[in-house]
């Protein structure tokens, strides 16, 4: 086990004095002289045509510099996915749900926009709605796109091997049928943006984001600015989760009101915007029959899944693919057969959220799973490690485990949380659950079809050596990837992590594809490590010509020269350094050469030094339509136990305890994998507990904040045990693979799981809310007693 | 018709002349250019606006400026000194208890109330006292951890 010096450590994060102390800027604390403020008008009907926009009145109210309509902006369609670009910018002939975006405003100050968004009179004539995807899909409903009839936004058909035959072959088969409901991001900080475009005709926007490289493709395509002459910034973001992984409709506003105004306009959702733009989990129905042999041997999964997609297809596309291909692993299955529709309608649209499509899908599975154990007699763990994939092996949908630490993963679990001194020996109203989980650790190919790399570094070194200064488009959004990238580059070059600097998130500084699908610790990673090593050569190679000590007899360690040899006389380069920095207190002295003088030879001998990294992964996939969504360069895998108590009498819910174990490859920095790990767990609990985006029958979200749309709070989450695993997957820098949202894929189904445990009841709809645990426990006593 | 009132942030003296309408939070991010103190939501439901008044815990979002008149107020920026972080500050940054940071501020802001009249709270009552601040990053456990520590610090446990 090679010894590392900086990665693998609790290295307290470099950002987090900054946040600690109020220095940390955020979008909304940015201020630009002359700046503007911008308000958006969105559609207060869920769907109708729009007959007429008259902004006279409001383009005459003092104060106000713009007022744009479909009329002043581009009619580029863009969206997420090229393959369903349906958005505009403003809504064109109709609004397709309640927060479609109509117009906006720039005035001097807030108020005065807001005032001027009520002078705006739209003639709409309103159109039947549908909200539902039973009402979408039905014969003569309303259709949302025109180039969509029946509302259905993507339909994917895939079979592989052969479920039918399989299941002949089976001696248990069950059918269950599963819902979650919407969810909302939820993220602290409202999405919010600065957009400033100068005199030359260069637009920079500062904006709250998880994609600044997304973002600016789309901003330059709609716009109609060359991408040269957009440059995205993300300042501090006050976390993500998924609905941050695209461009919307203020950001776009907000550069088009600059253009015309010639000013910097800033822009944020309130909290009730956030709600309304959405982009957050679909509500997935999913109908899953799974068929086993009485040894508990997993045969063959039928899954057929509707997504309610809301008005556009956001990420949809891919959360369809998601909701089938993530069922794959981490189970050896041969057969599976997937039908998913996700279905447009008069709502707000769903997007990408931490796990994507699959976390739905395992929540089902895996209680299914369970249920299966308990109907062959079998401890549900027993189930799952008789059936686990190893290292190596490929899933029946082609993707392939490269690393699988899951066994591990689950015994942590079962010996960390007592289970086998817990299972069955608890009283009634107390239960324990189990349940695995796995993810992707980056997509295996970007949104837009393209060779892109995925990830490109830059790393400069200070012309006095002393300092390594990484740069890199990637996006510290919370999860702590600036310090996992100046670790990396900080072990790889060989010098303390107190001798990097790093900046991020933005365009200026390189492609990086952003944060999402768990994808910068592996892709972003490989890239800093690169440009690292790259570095480093430079440096030996001049030194090498200096000291005639060949390259591969040298190293650089703790910022130090280390000569494998002999050690040669290095003296010209301390009288050399010293002498370039008289007057500086901190001279370098004793036995060693210090990398920081080898660094500045390098600079004298060939100018600054800066080295470059890049990644993508290899080719993945191809063998079927739909291949690519699934892919991965590797899988990051867990199991969790939870632990939970309910009151028979009333069906709250109170989760006691909950054990997790994450493998991750390697971790990069253990405090930030374990909170990675703990984050992820609070919003599973939350999906599973309390969350759900509710509507009216009008198609109104009725609790548009967090008062009424309830995330956990420090009283609702029980302690957590994380545990760390590690694999070291073959395909990650010094064998690191995700975390950030494989960690979320156990925790619904652990926690329903436990439920069952200690009630003798199966719910198979979120949330688990006192009313519908004590419904079901009311039913069960109802049919014991009719027995 | 604006207002003038005089308030005490951080330990200095402001007079500042605001509308009747204006909230403490945009009043200290915009006439006094603290921006340590957040926006999750402007009513009062996610904590992120917190900051001590007279020495209690707020959500500024609810607090008129014009009721702030001639009090004292603590926002993030008035906790570290000229020797340095505030204990509680350090134990945040060590302890890994801040991941975006939105809800830092005032997530500390709370738990320095809480020690400054309970320094020896168990679990329960820390859980408590930060109920009021919403993070939907770090599951709390990392946080509830940082804030224990400054309390063992203190007791030299």
């Amino acid at each position: 086990m090679t010894e590392y010096d900086v990665i693998n450590t609790r290295a307290p994060r470099l950002d987090a004095p900054d946040k600690a102390t109020g220095r940390a800027k955020y979008v909304d604390d940015l201020r630009m002289p002359g700046m503007l403020f911008g308000a958006l008008l969105q559609s207060p009907l869920p769907h109708a045509r729009i007959l007429n926009i008259d902004v006279s009145q409001a383009r005459r109210l003092p104060g106000v510099k713009s007022v744009v309509t479909a009329e002043d902006a581009s009619p580029v369609r863009y969206g997420v996915s090229p393959a369903r670009y349906d958005e505009n910018l403003f809504c064109k002939e109709k609004v397709r749900y309640i927060g479609d975006e109509i117009a906006a405003v720039a005035a001097v100050d807030l108020e005065t926009a807001m005032e001027a968004l009520s002078l705006i009179k739209v003639d709409y004539e309103e159109l039947p709605a549908v909200f539902t995807p039973e009402e979408a899909m039905a014969e003569g409903a309303p259709v949302i796109h025109d180039d969509y009839p029946r509302n259905l936004c993507a339909e994917v058909h895939q079979e592989f091997g052969d479920v039918e035959a399989a299941f002949k072959e089976c001696d248990l088969i069950r059918t269950d049928t599963f819902k979650n409901k919407r969810q909302d991001g939820a993220f602290l900080e409202p999405n919010g943006c600065l957009a400033s475009y100068d005199h030359l005709g260069f637009l920079t926007l500062y904006t709250s984001t998880q994609v600044p490289h997304y973002v600016q493709r789309t901003v330059a395509m709609v716009m109609g600015l060359p991408i040269g002459k957009v440059r995205v910034v993300k300042p501090y973001v006050g976390g993500g989760f998924g609905p941050k992984a695209a461009a919307n409709p203020m950001e776009l506003a907000a550069c088009l009101l600059s253009m015309k105004t010639g000013k910097p306009i800033k822009m944020n959702y309130t909290r009730e915007q956030v709600f309304l733009y959405s982009r957050g989990r679909h509500q997935f129905t999913h109908v899953l029959t799974t068929g086993v042999k009485k040894d508990g041997t997993l045969m063959a999964l039928k899954n057929e899944c509707y997504l309610e997609g809301g008005a556009y297809a956001s990420f949809g596309i891919a959360t369809v693919y998601y909701a089938g291909s993530l069922l794959g692993g981490p189970y050896k299955l041969p057969n599976m057969k997937y039908d998913g529709f996700r279905v447009y309608t008069n709502r707000p649209a769903c997007g990408a959220q931490r796990g994507h499509g699959g976390v739905a899908a395992r929540a089902a599975w895996e209680q299914q799973l369970d249920v299966i154990a308990e109907e062959l007699g079998m401890d549900p763990i027993e189930l799952r490690l008789k059936n686990m994939m190893s290292a190596g092996d490929v899933t029946c949908n082609d993707l392939n485990m490269s690393s699988l630490g899951m066994k591990e993963c689950i015994e942590a679990v079962r010996d960390g949380s007592g289970w086998k001194e817990k299972r069955g020996k608890m009283p009634k109203g107390k239960g324990i659950g189990m349940a695995c989980g796995f993810f992707v650790s980056g997509a295996g190919y970007p949104i837009y079809r393209s060779e892109t790399y995925h990830s490109t570094v830059t790393i400069k070194l200070s012309e006095d050596g002393g300092t390594a200064h990484v740069y890199t488009g990637s996006a510290e959004i919370g999860q702590g990837s600036d310090t996992t990238m100046a670790m990396i580059a900080a072990e790889a070059l060989g010098i303390p992590l107190s001798d990097i600097a790093i900046s991020s998130g933005d365009t200026e500084f390189g492609v990086d594809l952003g944060a999402y699908s768990s994808r910068q610790t592996l892709m972003t990673g490989h890239a800093a490590k690169e440009a690292a090593e790259s570095v480093k050569a430079q440096v030996l190679q001049v030194l090498s010509e200096i000291l005639h000590v060949p390259v591969e007899d040298m190293d650089v360690k703790r910022g130090l020269i280390v000569f494998k040899k002999e050690k040669p006389d290095f003296e010209q380069i301390r009288t050399q350094y010293v002498k370039e920095h008289r007057g500086w207190t901190d001279q370098p002295s004793g036995d060693e050469l210090t990398f920081k003088e080898a660094a500045r030879m390098a600079y004298l001998a060939k100018g600054t030094i800066v080295g470059t990294g890049k990644y993508k992964p290899g080719k993945l996939g191809g063998k079927f339509k739909g291949a690519a969504v699934g892919t991965s360069p590797a899988y990051g895998c867990s199991a969790q136990v939870v632990q939970l108590s309910v009151d028979m009498e009333t069906g709250k819910v109170m989760v006691d305890r909950m054990t997790d174990a994450h493998d991750c490859g390697f971790a990069i920095n253990r405090t930030s994998v374990e909170a990675q790990m703990e984050g992820s767990l609070s919003m599973g609990l939350g999906e599973a507990m309390f969350e759900e985006v509710k509507f009216d029958d009008r198609g109104h979200v009725l609790n548009a904040n967090l008062g009424e749309y309830k995330i956990p709070t420090a009283l609702d989450m029980p302690p957590i045990d994380a545990i760390i695993v590690e694999s070291n997957e073959p395909n990650g820098p010094f064998g690191a693979k995700e975390v950030g949202e494989g960690a979320i894929m156990p925790t619904i189904p652990a926690i329903l799981n436990a439920v069952y445990n200690a009630t003798g009841v199966r719910i198979w709809e979120l949330p688990l809310t006192p009313e519908r645990v004590y419904m079901a426990i009311k039913k069960k006593k109802d049919e014991h007693k009719e027995k | 018709m604006k207002k003038l009132i005089h308030l005490t942030v951080n330990d200095k003296a402001y007079e500042i002349a605001v509308k009747p309408n204006r909230t403490l939070t945009d009043v200290i991010r915009e006439d006094i250019g603290l921006t340590g103190v957040k926006k999750g939501c402007e009513v009062g439901e996610c904590g992120t606006c917190t900051v001590l008044l007279d020495g209690k815990p707020v959500n500024s979002c609810l607090v008129l400026a014009v009721q702030a008149d001639g009090k004292n107020v603590l926002t993030i920026e008035g906790l570290e000194t000229e020797q340095g972080l505030h204990p509680i500050q350090k134990a945040f940054v060590e302890k890994g208890a801040v991941q975006c940071g939105f809800c830092t501020p005032g997530m500390i802001l709370s738990a320095k109330s809480l020690l400054d009249q309970n320094p020896n709270p168990d679990e329960k009552e820390i859980r408590s006292a930060i109920s009021g601040n919403l993070c939907r990053c770090t599951g709390y456990q990392k946080i509830v951890e940082a804030i224990a520590s400054v309390k063992d610090q203190r007791s030299g446990s």
